[in-house]
């Protein structure tokens, strides 16, 4: 019999029962709770009278709807605050711990669960949040959910699931300098498709990936989704255990070495079979940059915005007028020569304190570019903006003309005041580049944070890996 | 969960592929703390002419002419017809909730996002996964005016000019579909089975269960 994969151990490992028709009711081991998805989920158990089942494995924060700037002052929109509000409520009448807007532990709920160790390697992770797919890199099955399901995991600590099939990606070989995470996950969803990875948990593998540290690990991951998977997934290694090790959540003592002997084995096994691999060199990824209204058009930046007459199949052809028409560019358009009026450094995928640093290297010593009026750096959890400001990066942001924002989701889909006005052009370290996403009728091209700082200085895309010395 | 009935119905034309659900419910409208209302909604920056905020009156909104759901001749439409991908983005239920809410039952695509996908089926929603050849023949076969059933007991759609289409849907879904089920209530009725799994697993990492 062939080995397994690592989808193939965490499922198993979760299995409460299979039905005759291979669905299965699998154990949640962790809910993370946000103020979006989850008030309809609570007034439905408060309607049917359910009480959660454990109310210890939901974690609550909220971060789509809060401020970046003025804190203390509350939140002005009365949508949004009632939301929040909303939320507060539940996690108190429900017995759900949650941490509070002032709480610097409080972040957006991606950077937030692994950072206090509530997400751990051998866990089934939920969210209702599709970016779920973050905690993969931490060898836990992780995946975004409904609000029913939200509320089925409340209640029950269990989900009806049908298993995926299993893809490998292997990133071969090592990356060039100035080439990240970001990078090689826009690559992928570049080759595979928006769609590539539906009904799939891909694992991502190759020396590219074990040389990430787990920051970049979540940035790949985070956007497995963008690529169709509901699951991204990396193996446990050193790096994953040594992530872990004291964080408030994880366990102490002798749990600690019972928890790392067991997550030692959290890798596929050498014969295990994969309904498909695929395979990318390292060597030939180099900075991408998005032109068009999908992830997966994405270029090289050293290329040009592509022609859609030379798209044979009609429905592509013309998604790509349309998302020319919507960007505002033409064929043919070098991707250094496209202007940026605003610049986003945030969200799940690229907030984390590595994705922090690297824009600062970027940044340290010079402008932000007239044309650009607005750079914002936002940091994915309170924990985050302390240690950036330990290290001295919000100086060297706020010197530069960079903004220093408090940490949410912020700018990455534009719920709270964070947003782009009609025409405006972004260089965003989010993970969607739809239309509307970053603000009604706001363009957004989808980079690494390196670049996004670089774009900012430059007043345009730039080759980042020239900037560097 | 309102139990799924055969339809008959008009069928609106959404000749666009990977929509997303930004698009199908933008994102100022998910600041409802309500599961209905996100029907005037329901593809908002494609529907209006102006920008969409929460609990305004649509009644007198300036219509997008040229966008198909702005079509008097699809009034009353409860089959959405459209391309691959459908759904794919952000996990929010609101999706659904917006298509529900505006009258849609049924969605054909030749394949859509796994979350979206699976959120319809806890909204009484049915999505159709049908092949790409198929649903180009859709598109092409269907006039204004002209009406499809789909009968999800049967499995098959009925077209006007007498062709049936077979469909797949997995047969748990179907059945809860049709009958309406509370799924909740159903996983509680195996509470013993998770308590027991609880204890096993408690076994195998007891740190889980350390509190």
């Amino acid at each position: 019999m062939a080995g397994k994969t690592l989808y193939d151990k965490l499922w198993d490992d979760h299995v409460v029962y299979t039905e005759e028709n291979g669905s299965a009711l699998l154990y949640i081991d962790r809910q993370l709770v946000h103020e979006v998805t989850s008030p309809q989920a609570f007034e439905g158990m408060r309607l049917a009278g359910r009480k959660p089942w454990r109310k210890s494995r939901n974690l609550a924060v909220a971060d789509h709807n809060i401020p970046t700037t003025k804190r203390a002052e509350g939140i002005a929109d009365p949508v949004s605050r009632l939301q929040v509000e909303t939320l507060e409520k539940n996690c108190e009448e429900f017995g759900i711990t949650e941490f509070a807007m002032t709480d610097p532990r409080q972040g957006i709920v991606h950077v937030m669960g692994p950072e206090q160790g509530a997400v751990l390697p051998g866990m089934t992770v939920v969210c209702g949040d599709s970016h779920t797919s973050t905690h993969g890199a931490s060898g836990a099955l992780a995946f975004g959910i409904g609000t029913s399901e939200v509320e089925h995991v409340l209640a029950t600590q269990c989900l009806v699931q049908s298993k995926s099939k299993n893809m490998l990606i292997r990133v071969n070989g090592s990356v060039g300098k100035g080439v990240t995470a970001k990078d090689i996950v826009l690559a992928i969803i570049g080759k595979i498709g928006t769609a590539g990875g539906t009904g799939y948990a891909i694992e991502f593998a190759g020396e590219a990936i074990q040389a990430l540290s787990m920051e970049g690990r979540m940035t790949v991951c985070n956007m497995a989704i963008e690529a169709g998977a509901r699951a991204g997934l990396i193996a446990v290694d050193d790096v994953t255990i040594n992530y872990y090790q004291g964080r408030p959540f994880a366990p102490k003592g002798d749990h600690w070495e019972l928890a790392k002997a067991a997550w030692q084995g959290l890798h596929s096994d050498e014969d295990a079979e994969f309904d498909k691999i695929i395979d990318l060199d390292a060597q030939t990824i180099i900075p991408q940059v998005t032109w068009g209204t999908s992830p997966e058009l994405v270029v090289p930046v050293d290329a040009a915005v592509p022609d859609p007459s030379n798209e044979p199949d009609p429905v592509k052809r013309q998604g790509m007028e349309r998302a020319l028409e919507y960007m505002g560019l033409e064929p043919g358009q070098k991707i250094t020569e496209i202007n940026l009026d605003t610049i986003f450094i945030g969200s799940c995928t690229n907030s984390r304190i590595e994705d922090l640093r690297e824009a600062a290297k970027i940044a340290k010593g010079k402008k932000v570019a007239k044309n650009v009026h607005r750079a914002l750096v936002v940091p994915g959890s309170g924990l985050i903006k302390q240690q950036a400001e330990e290290e001295g990066l919000d100086q060297i942001f706020l010197e530069a003309g960079f903004e220093w924002r408090e940490p949410g989701c912020s700018m990455c889909l534009a719920m709270n005041a964070d947003r782009l006005e009609e025409g405006e052009r972004c260089a965003s370290t989010s993970n969607r580049n739809f239309e509307g996403r970053q603000g009604y009728g706001g363009r957004t091209h989808l980079v690494s944070p390196s670049m996004a700082a670089a774009a900012a200085i430059a007043g345009h895309f730039v080759d980042v890996r020239n900037f560097t010395n | 969960m309102r139990a799924f009935k055969t339809i008959t119905s008009l069928v609106v034309p959404l000749d666009r592929a990977n929509i997303d659900t930004d698009a199908i419910i933008p994102k100022q409208f998910l600041k409802s703390i309500r599961r209905t209302g996100f029907g005037p909604f329901l593809f908002d920056e494609w529907r209006y002419e102006d920008r969409g905020e929460p609990d305004m009156d649509c009644s007198n909104r300036p219509l997008k002419k040229d966008f198909v759901l702005n079509d008097p001749q699809y009034k009353g439409a409860q089959i959405l017809l459209t391309r691959e991908n459908f759904g794919c983005g952000s996990s929010r239920e609101h999706a659904p909730w917006a298509l529900d809410d505006y009258g849609f039952r049924v969605i054909i695509a030749p394949s859509f996002a796994d979350i979206f996908y699976n959120n319809c089926f806890k909204n009484g929603l049915l999505p159709i996964v049908l092949d790409e050849e198929i649903v180009d023949s859709l598109f092409n076969e269907l006039d204004k005016g002209d009406q499809l059933t789909v009968d999800l007991e049967q499995q098959q759609i009925a077209t006007p000019s007498g062709r049936v289409i077979a469909f797949d849907v997995d047969e748990n879904r179907k059945f809860r579909l049709l009958n309406g089920l509370d799924d909740i209530a159903l996983t509680l009725q195996q509470a013993e089975k998770i308590k027991a799994y609880e204890e096993q697993r408690a076994k195998r990492a007891p740190w889980l269960f350390a509190d």
